[in-house]
């Protein structure tokens, strides 16, 4: 039972004007407990379909999506999504938020109990001050600290995470990264991650799924080498840029690649 | 006329820097006396208007005029009475509009095929003037209080309807997502979700409405009203007293004004969360 996310010939299709679009195909991937995958991948290459098929926001067209080697039949509290658009709800307070799954049916908790997970993770995610903040007064970076500490409350076992430092400048993307890092220290969680950045994807991952121009499938897994606890000093490491050019020279084939069937749909 | 008035006073302050001024008068001034300060300007427009001999003093009163006759008809009239007879009546419709209207309203934006199917009909049904249905009123529901109610409810329904659904639409599915994936059921969904998201939309459903139902009002008093402010408009009509319109038309803005006030406050309470423009 060491695998506990297995995408199983997973392919999807789209209803579209002039017929149906591809955009999983084949896709076969299996991810063991307290992983850190990342997919990298042009962008509307299918990336967030295969998180949302895993979510269980849309269903598979054929293949199976399994989760501890159950088929995902919804979404559920433990998978935790995190958004690049945050998802904070604007009519809740700081604490309202993170206390917000475990006033659920789902997951309910004693008061006393819900107080003391939301004033840990106000501390663990450096909130604290802000507790009564709505979130219009928050920066990007403290909403999606909001969005961490409220999937992390209800203990999810999972997080999937679609581009959630995409909106960030480049210093609060860095101060994110770590506080990440410092968190899955601190408590395990299998992670799927979405992003662009090919760095990002090397310093958190311990695998790094390369993903095709539309239809996705899998052009390479690449597993990075380096141990966990990883420090900001990895950058410089010299096989961490020697996997990070190699890597970006694979997302830029298949950027062309994309561009062509850009072309290709355009003359014909 | 009194934007044009109000910006006076920051042009003789500076004319390089538009900005600075206005916030340094804003800043001398506090912020009662910047809203006060357009009255002002427009009572003084109206003094000069009626006092320059450009039109006669028949067709346009002075401002002391309208308010002596303002203040006759409220110590001699009973004024009051109508209006508190002409707010009932909008207060009543608008009830009943909005009532109506925040459930159906929900329904068609939340369902697109509904909305296909419906908008057209809410459309036409909107843009049919109140004063146009009067005869058909009158033959349905007699001329009675009924009828004017049902008047002031048909404005405030079809507006209230349109504000609803479009805001309604608006709502971002990401946050239903949210709550899915932390374990919330359907209803939890409802309630907690989609109601915080709906009560700003209703709150703006219901000032909308309120202004197309004060704007419906006098319509709504043509069918046969002996009280009510559209009814003393309409006999001061008939004896050509243009004072005592004037009084009217500004009971009927003003109380209008006071309530949409009060709506607004209690907007601000209930959506503190909501992002605004203007802090």
């Amino acid at each position: 039972m060491s695998e506990r996310i297995v995408f199983d010939r997973v392919s999807k299709e789209f209803p579209t004007a002039t017929g149906h679009m591809v955009a999983v195909e084949d896709f076969s991937l299996r991810v063991r407990d307290g992983e850190f995958i990342s997919l990298v991948g042009p962008s509307g290459c299918g990336k967030t379909t295969l998180l949302s098929m895993l979510a269980g926001f849309v269903q598979p067209t054929t293949g199976a999506v399994s989760l501890n080697g159950k088929p995902v039949a919804g979404p559920g509290p433990d998978r935790g999504v995190i958004f690049q658009d945050y998802g904070v709800f604007p009519w809740l307070t700081v604490r309202d938020n993170i206390a917000f799954g475990l006033t659920l049916k789902a997951n309910r908790v004693p008061p006393a109990e819900r107080d003391a997970v939301v004033a840990r993770y106000i501390e663990l995610m450096g909130l604290r001050g802000f507790e009564d903040a709505y979130p219009k007064t928050l920066s990007g970076g403290m909403k999606q600290r909001v969005a961490l500490a409220r999937a992390y409350a209800v203990k999810s076992d999972f997080l999937l995470m679609d581009e959630p430092f995409g909106a960030l400048d480049a210093q609060t993307r860095t101060a994110m990264q770590d506080l990440l890092l410092h968190v899955l220290e601190t408590e395990g969680k299998t992670v799927l991650f979405i992003t662009h950045s090919v760095e990002e994807a090397l310093y958190l991952s311990s695998r790094v799924v390369v993903i095709t121009a539309r239809p996705s499938r899998i052009r390479r897994v690449i597993d990075v080498p380096f141990p966990y606890p990883r420090r900001e000093e990895l950058h410089r490491h010299p096989e961490f840029a020697e996997l990070e050019y190699e890597l970006r020279e694979l997302v830029m084939q298949e950027y062309v690649d994309q561009e062509r069937q850009k072309d290709v749909s355009l003359t014909a | 006329m009194t934007e044009a008035t109000a910006g006076k006073p920051a042009k003789a302050l500076s004319r390089a820097d538009t900005t600075a001024p206005a916030r340094s008068i804003s800043r001398t001034l506090g912020r009662p006396a910047l809203m006060i300060l357009p009255w002002v300007a427009a009572v003084l427009v109206w003094y000069a208007v009626a006092l320059s001999g450009l039109v006669s003093s028949a067709l346009v009163p002075t401002p002391g005029q309208v308010f002596k006759q303002f203040w006759r008809l409220l110590t001699t009239q009973k004024l009051w009475f109508d209006m508190l007879m002409s707010s009932e009546r909008v207060l009543l419709g608008l009830a009943a509009g909005i009532t109506l209207a925040v459930p159906i309203g929900f329904v068609l934006g939340w369902y697109r095929p509904v909305r296909t199917a419906v908008d057209p009909l809410v459309n036409f049904f909107r843009a049919l003037p109140p004063i146009a249905l009067i005869p058909l009123v009158i033959v349905y529901f007699g001329i009675g209080e009924t009828a004017k109610i049902v008047m002031l409810f048909y404005a405030a329904f079809f507006t209230g309807v349109i504000v609803m659904y479009e805001g309604i639409v608006q709502i971002n599915p990401l946050f239903i997502r949210v709550a899915r994936t932390l374990g919330a059921t359907d209803g939890e969904v409802f309630r907690r979700v989609i109601v915080p998201l709906t009560v700003p939309h209703v709150l703006t459903a219901v000032r909308v409405a309120l202004g197309v139902a004060w704007a419906t009002l006098v319509a709504s008093e043509l069918i046969a009203a002996q009280r009510g402010l559209g009814a003393v408009i309409q006999n001061a009509s008939n004896y050509f007293q243009i004072d005592v319109i004037y009084a009217g038309i500004i009971c009927i803005g003003v109380i209008a004004l006071l309530m949409d006030r009060c709506l607004r406050a209690l907007g601000a309470r209930l959506v503190r969360w909501q992002e605004r423009i203007v802090p």
